[in-house]
């Protein structure tokens, strides 16, 4: 029999290709259950892509100017909800700042090293993810199991599993506990080793290069213009960490590295983060050690600094002394006397450089607290890295933003 | 360190630099609105200040009309913060418009990032940013009414796009509609009924 | 209920049950739940440890997301619902095919949390239905898996009333069993 399609050319064959709207999200697992893309596709190319964030605007920076400047600490927690205390840091600096006091030695690195335990279940999470959404669920179930670990570090500090509303402005809530090295430090070679046997089912794996390398790619004119910031801004190539350029805490004390990368594509942001977990890893075990070297009983063995006006008296004084119930009572009904003025406070979290503009007119209440969440101006990068790229190739480069929406949509 | 991107400022711009300070080490311009642009680029482009990165565009709103008697004129504060990855210095640039119909000229030509961030500022607290490309609401939705950050704005003022489901609780526990705020808060507080 | 209506006759080789065919019914639906993750906020982490090796939620045969409504029996609502969201959770909701049910995931999603504001929804119940409340912000795992088996209960007796997950107390000796467990991973 002869074949029908003969007489055609094959130009006649090809489909008509009508340009498709398509709307993915905000309910689609691969979208965070909080963006909504508008996808103009012909075929599974994206001709022109429409971001909408916004499906958790939760209002954290009215609900900030109407409590106290320490009732704003829950709010903190939420923000990037991956990695609590590294906001709860930021923000008690930006406090700080404003008032003019650096937190006891101890204390600081004692926020070092739980920040950093906090920026490792971020970048776990974050690798996790990337790897899952690509079909490979093994590393994502691993990943799990070590943060798991870090939770049960930090409960054990902190009392609570995800949102720990730790630090205080002027320090933090309680002494290490007697149990937290003992649960720190055999944790760390475990961590290391789980990151490398995921990166050994993934980094050999063709299905994963190929979905990763040369997709997403973000170029460092762009990065900058956007204002990303993090590990999208380390992929392409500016060595611009907070920790490094404008050191805070003792991390000028620690010899840590700032992963690069090259192309600024998916794979690169992949790999800057799994290097930041071996750069965490190295702060930790540097910060304990120096921890140790404080000596007993000197002005830097103390969590918080001694100002009543702004540090609660012990819980015991507040049971047994007048001035120690009316120091509590002071302090926590009218908050703490911030002095007028605005300052911008910045940190390294775990996305990026986040940032808290505060304004204060005097008085126990913030006016505005405006926080520069790290994963907004990256998301808005990603106009770029989607357009002209196949629809596919979405789902990677959206999870290697690491877009969390407490914190980009506030 | 970093008095340098003011002195620059200054020296090129004069009088259009309407006030210069640094607090705490942050370096603060406020510009006058006619300037704005052009400052913004001065400094992205100017060797010296080299400031490409965009760091952050927002606002605020200095005061509550139902309560202070703040000037009106200068209500709202537009700022940008530029920094500059290898002088590892930083500057704010502020303007500041006035209570009603607060407009500014965009800086998208400036920052390709400041897009969003303007989108914020006109959803957030209402200013107009003229020449942008896309002005629509970011966070909240388009049916949205009024400009959330903005003081005179009831905290608790919900526009829900539904219609709430019968026999339902208003509240549960704690947040009862009369709790009121205790002491000595201000009395912005009060906007809860 | 499903005891008095529910009788074991032993007899010759092979026992039998009789029952009403809905408590049969319920008995299977109880144990195969697919589930429908709407995660948007904090309590997603937690729902991910859940569902991750060491809590392991599948034990309880619910393990299977599916995302799409159309094949899924009940509806987590994973954190905070904005008024902006809000459209979109109904939507989903009736997408969904009975029967299904409705578990509200955390505080945000039981009442609207500390987010007493402009901007969110004060409980989903507002806009849809709800069979179990899970307190906590963000609950622990373990909560969570008491919801679970709590829906499960609920959906064995056909009872449709919503209720509230109880705080539950440690039982006596646990906290000695804790310590010693924590000695044994301590030791070298
Ligand atoms: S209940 Fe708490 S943890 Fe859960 S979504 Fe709400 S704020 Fe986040």
């Amino acid at each position: 029999m002869e074949p029908v399609d003969l007489e055609f050319e094959e130009a006649d064959l090809e489909l008509p290709s009508e340009p498709m709207t398509l709307l993915m999200g905000p309910s689609h697992p691969a979208m965070h259950g909080t963006i909504r893309m508008i996808l103009k596709l012909d075929g599974e190319t994206v001709q022109e892509v429409d971001i909408q964030p916004g499906y958790l605007h939760r209002g954290f920076e009215k609900m900030s100017e109407r409590g106290t400047w320490s009732q704003v600490f829950p709010y903190t927690d939420r923000l990037n909800y991956v990695s609590p205390l590294l906001n709860n840091v930021g923000y008690a600096l930006a406090v700080e700042k404003l008032l003019g006091i650096t937190v006891p030695r101890k204390g600081q690195l004692f926020r070092v090293i739980l920040g950093e335990l906090s920026r490792i279940s971020d970048h776990l999470t974050c690798n996790g993810a990337i790897a899952m959404e690509l079909g490979a669920f093994t590393p994502f179930l691993w990943y799990l199991k070590a943060r798991e670990w870090v939770y049960e570090a930090c409960e054990e500090q902190t009392g609570a599993r995800l949102t720990h509303s730790f630090f205080r402005i002027g320090g933090a809530a309680a002494q290490p506990t007697a149990k937290l090295e003992n649960l720190i430090v055999p944790m760390l070679p475990k961590l290391l080793e789980v990151v490398a046997e995921g990166e050994s089912l993934l980094l050999k794996n063709r299905i994963f290069l190929d979905r990763t390398q040369g997709v997403g790619i973000l170029t460092k004119a762009h990065a900058q213009q956007m204002g990303a910031s993090g590990p999208v801004l380390r992929s392409t190539g500016i060595d611009y960490d907070v920790r490094k350029d404008k050191p805070y805490l003792t991390y000028a004390e620690c010899d840590f590295d700032v992963p690069v990368g090259e192309d600024g594509d998916t794979y690169d942001r992949f790999m800057v983060r799994a290097e930041e977990i071996r750069q965490s890893v190295r702060i930790i075990e540097q910060s304990l050690a120096m921890l140790k070297k404080i000596a007993p009983g000197s002005p830097d063995d103390a969590v918080s600094v001694s100002d009543p006006r702004i540090v609660l008296p012990p819980k015991k004084d507040v049971y047994t002394t007048i001035e120690g119930t009316i120091a509590h009572f002071k302090l926590i009904m009218e908050g703490i006397d911030v002095p007028a003025g605005e300052v911008y406070g910045y940190t390294e979290a775990g996305n990026g450089e986040l940032g808290f503009m505060l304004v204060s007119r005097g008085g126990g209440n913030p006016w505005r607290a405006r926080v520069r969440g790290p994963c907004f101006f990256s998301l808005q990068a990603a106009h770029d890295m989607i357009r002209g790229k196949m629809l596919a190739d979405i789902i990677p480069t959206f999870g290697s933003i690491n877009m969390i929406g407490g914190e980009c949509d506030r | 360190m970093s008095k340098l991107i003011l002195e620059r400022l200054q020296a090129a711009f004069g009088d259009d630099i309407v006030e210069v300070s640094s607090f705490r080490g942050d370096d603060v311009a406020v510009v006058k609105p006619s300037r704005w642009v052009d400052a913004c680029k001065f400094v992205r482009d100017d060797p010296r200040c080299d400031c490409g990165h965009f760091t952050d565009l927002s606002a605020i709103d200095r005061c509550d009309p139902r309560t202070d008697e703040l000037d009106m004129a200068d209500r709202f504060e537009v700022y940008v913060i530029a920094y500059s990855i290898a002088k590892k210095h930083r500057v704010r640039l502020k303007v500041r418009l006035p209570g009603d119909e607060p407009r500014i000229a965009t800086l998208v030509g400036v920052w390709a990032g400041a897009n969003w961030m303007e989108r914020e500022v006109y959803d957030m607290f209402g200013v107009r940013f003229e020449g942008h490309p896309d002005e629509r609401r970011i966070l909240t939705y388009p049916e949205f009414k009024g400009h959330p950050l903005r003081k005179d704005y009831p905290a608790n003022l919900a526009q829900p796009l539904l219609e709430y489901r019968e026999g339902t609780f208003n509240k549960l526990g704690p947040f009862l509609q009369d709790e009121g705020m205790p002491l000595n808060r201000s009395p912005r507080s009060d906007d809860r009924n | 209920m499903a005891e008095l209506e529910t009788r074991v006759l032993g007899g010759g080789e092979s026992g039998f049950a009789t029952t009403k065919f809905e408590l049969l019914l319920a008995w299977a639906r109880k144990y195969s739940l697919f589930q429908y993750p709407f995660a948007t906020a904090c309590c997603g982490m937690e729902f991910f440890s859940a569902a991750s090796p060491r809590y392991d939620i599948a034990r309880f045969g619910a393990e299977a997301p599916r995302f799409s409504p159309r094949q899924s029996d009940v509806l987590w609502v994973v954190g905070t619902i904005s008024q902006r969201q809000a459209p979109v959770l109904r939507r989903v909701y009736e997408q969904m095919t009975e029967p299904k049910w409705v578990i509200a995931f955390g505080t945000c999603a039981s009442c609207g949390g500390f987010y007493d504001n402009y901007a969110t929804v004060p409980g989903i119940d507002k806009i849809i239905p709800v069979d179990v409340f899970i307190p906590g912000c963000p609950p622990r795992p373990e909560a969570v898996l008491d919801g679970l088996m709590l829906l499960q209960d609920k959906i064995a007796r056909c009872d449709r009333t919503p209720e509230t997950v109880k705080n539950t107390q440690l039982p006596a000796g646990a906290e000695e069993t804790l310590e010693k467990l924590y000695q044994l991973r301590m030791k070298p």
